[in-house]
């Protein structure tokens, strides 16, 4: 397990670099003037002279490389052009709106799509499994903002069921005294349900919205392992052996498919971290996600490069406690079967 | 997924081929869902090639006919600014259909072309590409495509460039693993014994025995391509307004739908799901046939 951890930890080391080199090369070195994009295409040329100098542009290359790795290292990302704050300050107050969207999400497409990846498996063509097939389709060529503005439209606009798509309250309520930062889940700690639901209201319409996509992955995976794991030799003994069907469905076969789905997790992930950038904004949203897209708006190209580090790491962080995780249960991988790809 | 492969495989033996119409009617009954997903495509590839023959100019205002909803004279209605939201979403059909299989094209090609040699020389090579593309996948997609775009400028190549790769890691892996396969056959000694050069055993011999599963990936990716794309310019980055594009029109019709007026994004936003759905009818049904 030692050996398995240290070189996990040597690749880790490896990618995390990799991330700050490949957003450096891309912010710095492709064609586009760094100072021109910060300072806006209307500068002349002295205040692109002074935009230099106030973020060292005008220092040799490795120089600038190694002063904003070294500030990455110790969790600077930088100053944000319009704000004049830190970006990770900005980041870290925005995480947690962000986590609570994200968390539920991945969460009800795990209730939903793994008993569906299940049942799919096991009568594969029948009803469930086609309408599994069906959903893994959808929600792979869904446009998230589109979807998200259809349920507006249908559930805000026209049926009145939600808060306005606007913030993780409705205007005038204020939020739960801090705890986590998770509003329903403060909420319910401090022992108002009232606020909870309020809070849960404002979340289901962009919950519902990232579900219908990140629903299709887990299902695909779930099935795929679970045809796998049903077609192996110690199912068809526990069959030949008598056992019913439904306890060699879940004890031997969703057991052992359930590996690959925490890896699907992981991955799910990533498209979250993606997806909620569309999300947020179409949701008014006050996480990563729209501050992203309020970067963009307004040509903020260190707090936009500060969150694509934050998000590369996030994933890769999360992507090694899967994989820890994963080889703590299952000795083949720590034995290195996998790892050395 | 081998779904395709249990609603659709016919374990008896494919009976003499009949006539030629007969042969398109039971590839369609055999593959149904594919079958729709081509038509799909088929007709969006008349409407970017023929369309703007018989479409007015997309960016024709009219202040008279703001937001009005569909009508005979307006099939899809008309947007903010008076423009007609039908004209708009045909002229768009050919910029979304290319830009899609252009970034499906561009990743499957470098990507494959990587893969075969990292797969087939393996050594160094090989562990320095599997570690970019490691390093390449430590992002979403989607987020690199963005930064990628943001930092290029906007321009409709550089969208293509950036989310092409995004993409580009996928095939290099897949191709990869097969190539890893296909080295250790028989025709790789016979094509070695032949006095063929080691490049040209990558290349000649072992790249197009490798490329199934890239051809399968490419039309799911063509239709993730669509939706980062238009993705991407509701953000308000790559294609910007007032190009006529579905993904531009959703973005610029946002604030009507919630007046209202659900028209303006209602109807590009259902084009481009349609769109991505026919690639992935088509990529899921040459999946489910592999297996």
């Amino acid at each position: 397990m030692a050996r398995y951890l240290a070189r996990r930890a040597a690749t880790t080391a490896f990618t995390l670099l990799g991330i700050v080199v490949v957003v450096f090369f891309v912010v710095r070195v492709l064609p586009g003037d760094a100072a021109v994009l910060r300072a806006g295409p209307y500068a002349d040329e002295a205040r692109l002279a002074e935009v230099r100098a106030q973020y060292g542009l005008d220092k040799p290359m490795a120089e600038q490389f190694l002063s904003y790795l070294a500030g990455v290292v110790r969790g600077d990302l930088g100053t944000s052009t319009v704000s004049s704050g830190s970006v990770t300050s900005e980041l870290l107050v925005r995480l947690m709106p962000s986590l609570e969207l994200g968390l539920f999400a991945v969460l009800l497409s795990c209730l939903i799509g793994i008993p569906m990846g299940v049942l799919a498996a096991s009568r594969q063509g029948g009803w469930v499994d086609r309408l599994t097939r069906i959903g893994v389709i959808t929600g792979s060529s869904m446009a998230l903002f589109w979807l998200g503005l259809l349920l507006i439209y249908f559930f805000y606009y026209r049926l009145g069921w939600f808060p306005a798509p606007i913030d993780r309250l409705p205007v005038g309520v204020s939020p739960p005294p801090h705890l986590t930062g998770l509003y329903t889940l403060d909420a319910l700690l401090r022992g108002r349900p009232g606020l909870a639901w309020t809070a849960a209201r404002s979340l289901m319409l962009p919950v519902l919205t990232l579900t219908v996509v990140l629903v299709a992955p887990v299902m695909k995976m779930v099935r795929q392992s679970m045809v796998e794991t049903l077609r192996s030799d110690y199912v068809r003994t526990a069959r030949a052996m008598g056992i019913p069907e439904r306890k060699v469905l879940v004890q031997d076969g969703l057991r052992n498919a359930m590996l690959p789905v925490i890896t699907a997790i992981g991955i799910v992930f990533g498209y979250m971290l993606g997806g909620n950038i569309i999300v947020e904004t179409l949701f008014a949203w006050p996480g990563i996600g729209r501050y992203a897209y309020q970067a963009i708006q307004n040509n903020d190209l260190e707090a936009l490069q500060g969150f694509v580090i934050f998000v590369g790491v996030m994933y890769v962080l999360l992507n090694v406690v899967i994989d820890v995780c994963y080889a703590l249960i299952d000795p083949r991988i720590r034995m290195g079967a996998k790892a050395s790809s | 997924m081998s779904l395709a492969a249990t609603t659709v495989s016919d374990p008896s033996p494919a009976p003499a081929p009949p006539r030629r119409g007969a042969g398109v009617r039971t590839v369609a009954r055999r593959h149904p869902m594919a079958t729709i997903g081509v038509v799909i495509l088929v007709v969006y590839a008349f409407a970017a090639l023929f369309g703007p023959l018989f479409v007015g100019d997309p960016l024709k205002t009219a202040s008279g006919e703001t937001l009005t909803g569909p009508s005979a004279e307006h099939l899809f209605g008309t947007d903010r600014f008076g423009r007609d939201v039908f004209t708009r979403a045909v002229i768009s059909a050919r910029l979304d259909l290319v830009v899609g299989v252009v970034i499906a094209a561009l990743a499957a090609t470098v990507g494959s072309l990587i893969g075969v040699a990292a797969g087939y020389f393996g050594g160094v090579l090989d562990e320095v590409v599997m570690r970019v593309t490691d390093v390449v996948l430590a992002f979403p997609g989607f987020v690199l495509a963005l930064i990628l775009v943001a930092t290029l400028g906007d321009s409709i190549p550089h969208v293509v460039v950036a989310v092409a790769v995004a993409y580009t890691p996928y095939f290099v892996r897949l191709t990869r693993a097969r190539a890893l396969a296909e080295r250790e056959r028989e025709y790789v000694d016979a094509a070695a014994l032949a006095g063929n050069r080691r490049w040209q055993i990558a290349y000649r011999h072992v790249l197009p025995n490798s490329l199934a599963p890239a051809f399968t990936q490419a039309a799911l990716v063509a239709g993730w391509a669509v939706l980062d794309v238009a993705g991407l310019a509701f953000l308000g980055i790559g294609i910007q307004p007032p190009t006529a594009e579905w993904g531009v029109m959703v973005a610029e019709g946002a604030n009507d739908v919630l007046t209202g007026a659900w028209w303006t994004a209602l109807f590009p936003g259902a084009l481009i799901v349609s769109l991505a759905l026919a690639f992935q009818l088509i990529g899921d049904d040459l999946q489910g046939g592999k297996q």
